[in-house]
């Protein structure tokens, strides 16, 4: 009989924090700009140079502790971690090895029984209830709640950038980059499958990004994850031995190289081979994995406390300011929104799996628009823009005065739908006031009879076979006459008026 | 043109030159706002002394003379025009070359930094520089600081004013001999473990370390960053206390500086040593097999381990610390009777002096040096060729790299950087640096219970006096043991200076140390004060104490 065999994993995630400077001194972390321009002595490891903490990392990585349950340490000290590369321009990197600043949290991830991440899970409850399958629902409810251990987060500098100019064959560095803060958050091996995985990710990314401390994007690299990979036998208590893969840039990534190192470290055991300790690159194009280093080719970093900081002494004080400040979180924000607001379960877990989606919402709505329909922009609309622009919903960058305006207009049919969603679309692009562009446009519905009246006897004189069809009962016909009159009228005709009139009239 | 000047005036000249030159930095910045002198004529007079006698010496890696007078000439107009008014405004000063200076070639006397010049100045410099005094030049000293002689400077030697067959000491061995020449006023240097106060001390200077965390260390090249502090090279204690007024100004690029708000040093200048408790450990003196066994010499004897470990390495490093724990017995007769010739000076002043036994903490030596390495070891990595200084040509990136380190380091720096590394490597961490670190809190701990009981400790700041050219590099150890009275007071982070008390039948300097308590310099520097006054009266033939 074949074994069963069970993975272990756990995660190194990288966060780059969405501070202003960088993490040592006072030069600005803003992407992109010319080679070298952000930097100082202290960035690009001038002699005699000095790092200062920068108060602000602290803070989030404080914020991200406590909202993944970590113990906060009192006192902690940053270590140098020693090697020798040339987007590190001191040759070492500081980091907290002896004394991070939290440990010892969890976050909770929810699972059904097969191990389902949450979002499909969400997705089969919403269909259960939109099909009035109640009895479905519940069942799509009954979610296993995990949690998954946070070992550790510390706080670190990030390196630069080397780049080969091929026509010179050099390699250059641009140290911009270089000191821009990380978290690092170490979970404990305690993830069973890519699903779990990707829910523990989905997670820490939605708490990170509801305390703003990094927009976590994983394609651009502010969040990245090393996994950690075993097998063993189902029912064994010891550990395998692991494997880490790096070079992960996608969710697709991560779940694509889980599978294809769990079938690669199963094949050596079932061929009677061991598994080796090393650290392995992904490939995603080939879907492959190579070896970078093995265990007897690790450096030996020479950890030490670095003697230029201070240690960090975080007292009673601080941490009662940091948590007075933790905004709502997710999974409360969820349960506020079910109780508050008539919006369907699934409407609730798009709009605040984003922050600032969240944000549009609750301010549309204190400005006075109805819940319900603010919701069908957001989850219409805006949704279907995102798209097809390909972007997040931390991009949208419409305000919520406006987006409130324009339901104000449509709620007093002063413009009709077709209008309403060219209107939005500009405003999605450019944030314009929507009264002020339908007024410059002259975009406002007609709704004087008279001449609706003289469009609409045009329409049924220049449509005889429309209007025949239509009176000997073809009702297919009337949405053709109506369309007409709408385009004679660039749009902006109120069509259920048309209709009317076009009844009332044949 | 400065020096024809002087020159065609003949003699008289000549006279007025030694005149001008034996003023203290405090006395020529007096001189300069009365109007008896400028500092451009202060420069004029410094860089002619360079030129004369700068070639037997070598004190300075880098003089720029046209600078030094076109800045003398703003300074001396921003004097007359009241902008500047404190004690050092257009006082020539020299800077160790381990201090950047911007825009000024800074090469920490190696090789691997022979064309550095740095994008901005030391907060120390920039803070000499507000407060007028006038930059000469960067000091000679031995490479990276690591050494006590001045000779690894990748620069030539740095001989001795005093007998320019014996070295000046180091690694601030050219400030020190530039002062005492007369080659500038004042200068800066750095200590990580006796680097000011034993090339001060042979050169027959006043030489302080401060308090760890009370000058910026932003901008100081870094050797081992939990023991570095940058002090003061002079001609008197009340230059010391001025210069250092100066210097110890809040930083906030330097998060491991203590905000202090007792640094008006120059309110301790009185002579008063009245009650003040002085005390000298016997071993310091007589070593501690004859001035009755300590209490932690004994405790270090059950230590088995400890021993054992250390036997399991180099040897010779085992010897340094059995040598150690015997400081006394290295020590020339002279510089004995010189300390205790001080300690009745003081006693005379109204101080109670007394000897006693200090529990002296075994492996002082080899603590410091595995600490200082360690750090050492990491501080020096960004010296890679890649960014700044020496680059050698080599195929590929791992050879640049090894080329590089292997000629623009010496000998002694890299003898530093193994050891360092050795002592980090997984698996030693905890036998070595850990171990260290735990020396380095007993030594504190030794010194907090003298201080419970004592104002200040006094004893010698060199167990001799400056040793002949060559000597000490023949044997490393024997140099690192020259540390003995010093390094303590950098593993403990406290205050300490030394002032001259003499010389040896060579008419070689002898330094006096005093120790303080952390940020006590007040009470050093009073007690050094009263004895400096003491010193000149006797040697003026005038007595004020008789006079009172």
């Amino acid at each position: 009989m074949a074994k069963e065999y069970e993975m272990v994993i756990g995660l190194e995630v990288h966060v780059e924090l969405a501070t202003r400077t960088k993490i040592f001194c006072g030069c600005s972390t803003v992407f992109g700009g010319r080679p070298n321009s952000h930097t100082c002595p202290v960035c690009t490891g001038m002699p005699g140079s000095l790092p200062v903490l920068n108060k602000k990392v602290l803070e989030y990585a404080v914020a991200v502790g406590l909202a993944t349950n970590c113990r906060i340490a009192p006192y902690c000290k940053f270590d140098r971690k020693n090697y020798f590369y040339p987007d590190n321009p001191q040759n070492y990197q500081i980091s907290q090895l002896y004394l991070p600043v939290c440990r010892n949290g969890y976050v909770e991830i929810e699972m059904d029984a097969g191990g389902a991440d949450e979002r499909k899970i969400r997705a089969q409850e919403t269909a259960a209830y939109s099909q009035g399958d109640t009895e479905g629902a519940r069942k799509a409810c009954t979610r296993k709640v995990k949690r998954i251990g946070i070992h550790e987060i510390h706080m670190e500098e990030d390196a630069g950038k080397l780049l080969h100019d091929q026509r010179q064959d050099c390699t250059l560095v641009d140290y911009n980059r270089s000191g821009v803060p990380l978290i690092e958050i170490v979970s404990e091996p305690d993830m069973r499958s890519g699903e779990e995985v990707i829910a523990y990710l989905e997670k820490l990314r939605l708490i990170i990004q509801y305390l703003g401390a990094s927009d976590c994007k994983l394609q651009e690299g502010s969040m990245r994850a090393d996994v950690n990979i075993s097998v063993r036998e189902v029912g064994t208590e010891t550990l395998g031995t692991r494997t880490e893969m790096k070079n992960l840039n996608s969710f697709r990534a991560i779940t694509k190289a889980i599978e294809a190192e769990r079938n690669r470290q199963i094949d050596l055991l079932e061929e009677g081979q061991t598994v080796v300790q090393e650290t392995r690159r992904w490939d995603e194009a080939k879907e492959l994995s190579y070896v970078m280093r093995s265990k007897e080719e690790a450096q030996d970093y020479r950890y030490f406390p670095d003697p230029d900081l201070a240690p960090v002494r975080i007292s009673e004080a601080f941490l009662e300011e940091i948590r007075a400040r933790q905004p709502e979180f997710c999974t409360e924000k969820r349960k506020r929104y079910g109780e508050e607001y008539d919006i369907p379960q699934y409407d609730i877990e798009i709009i605040t799996n984003s922050k600032h989606m969240a944000d549009i919402f609750e301010e549309t709505v204190a400005l006075g628009s109805q819940p319900k329909k603010v919701s069908n922009w957001l989850m219409v609309e805006t949704l279907r823009l995102l798209k097809s622009r390909e972007m997040d919903p931390e991009d949208i960058r419409f305000s919520p005065k406006h987006l409130a305006k324009l339901i104000d207009l449509t709620e007093k049919r002063e413009i009709n739908s077709t209008v309403a969603k060219e209107v939005f679309e500009i405003m999605f692009e450019e944030d314009i006031d929507p009264q002020r562009y339908v007024e410059e446009k002259g975009l406002k519905m007609v709704s004087d009879e008279g001449a609706l009246r003289r469009v609409v006897e045009e329409v049924i004189a220049a449509n005889p076979q429309s209007v025949q069809d239509y009176q000997s009962g073809k009702e297919r016909a009337l949405g053709f006459l109506v369309g007409q009159t709408m385009k004679a009228m660039k749009g902006k005709a109120d069509p259920a008026g048309v209709g009317k009139l076009f009844k009332e009239l044949l | 043109m400065w020096r024809q000047r002087h020159l065609t005036d003949g003699q008289e000249a000549g006279d007025e030159i030694m005149e001008l030159l034996s003023l203290s930095a405090v006395e020529l910045g007096r001189a300069i706002k009365e109007g008896r002198t400028t500092a451009v004529e202060a420069m004029e007079t410094v860089l002619s002394k360079i030129e004369e006698t700068e070639r037997y010496l070598n004190c300075y890696i880098t003089v720029d003379g046209a600078s030094a007078l076109e800045r003398a000439r703003e300074v001396q107009a921003q004097i007359e025009a009241g902008v500047l008014a404190g004690p050092l405004a257009g006082v020539p000063v020299a800077v160790k070359d381990n201090l950047c200076t911007k825009g000024m070639l800074t090469t920490c006397a190696s090789r691997i930094l022979g064309n550095f010049y740095p994008t901005y100045s030391a907060e120390a410099v920039t803070a000499l520089e507000k407060a007028g005094a006038v930059l000469i030049g960067k000091t000679n000293m031995d490479e990276f600081a690591m050494g006590s002689t001045t000779e690894t400077s990748a620069y030539g030697v740095t001989r001795n004013p005093h007998n320019r067959e014996h070295v000046p000491g180091g690694s601030s061995g050219g400030s020190a001999a530039a002062v005492a020449s007369g080659e500038c006023f004042f200068a800066l240097g750095s200590d990580t473990g006796g680097s000011v106060r034993q090339p001060a001390s042979y050169c027959g200077v006043v030489g302080m370390k401060p308090t760890y965390g009370t000058v910026s260390r932003y901008g100081l090249v870094a050797y081992g960053s939990s023991l570095d502090q940058i002090g003061p090279l002079c001609k008197t204690v009340e230059d010391c206390a001025v210069i250092l007024e100066a210097i110890a100004t809040p930083d906030t690029k330097d998060s491991t500086q203590v905000a202090r708000t007792d640094t008006d040093f120059t309110s301790a200048l009185s002579e008063d040593v009245k009650g003040m408790r002085i005390g000298i450990p016997k071993a310091y003196l007589y070593g501690a097999a004859n001035s009755g066994k300590t209490a932690n010499r004994k405790k270090s004897e059950g230590n088995t381990d400890l021993k054992q470990e250390e036997r399991g390495g180099d040897t010779r490093y085992m010897e340094q610390g059995d040598c150690e724990s015997s400081s006394g017995e290295g020590l020339a007769w002279e510089v004995r009777e010189a300390v205790l010739a001080a300690a009745q000076a003081l006693r005379s002043q109204g101080a109670l002096v007394e000897e006693f036994d200090m529990e002296l903490v075994d492996y002082a030596i080899p603590a410091y040096y595995t600490i200082a390495s360690a750090e050492a070891s990491s501080n020096l990595e960004r010296f890679d060729g890649i960014k700044y200084g020496f680059r050698a040509q080599a195929e590929g990136l791992h050879q640049m790299y090894k080329k590089t380190r292997s000629q623009g380091f010496g000998a002694e720096v890299k003898r530093r950087i193994m050891l360092g590394s050795f002592v980090l490597s997984s698996g030693y961490y905890d036998a070595y640096y850990l171990k260290a670190l735990r020396v380095k809190a007993m030594i504190k701990k030794a010194f907090d219970r003298a201080f419970e009981k004592y104002d200040c400790i006094i004893g010698p700041a060199a167990p001799t006096t400056a040793p002949r050219l060559g000597e000490s590099l023949a044997d490393p150890i024997k140099m690192y043991l020259g540390d003995i009275y010093t390094i303590s007071v950098n593993l403990a982070g406290l205050p300490a200076i030394s002032v001259p008390c003499g010389t040896d039948g060579k008419g070689l300097p002898i330094g006096l140390q005093l120790i303080g308590d952390c940020y006590q310099e007040k009470k050093l520097l009073r007690a050094a004060y009263t004895y400096e006054q003491y010193k000149h009266q006797g040697e003026t033939g005038s007595c004020k104490q008789e006079v009172k």
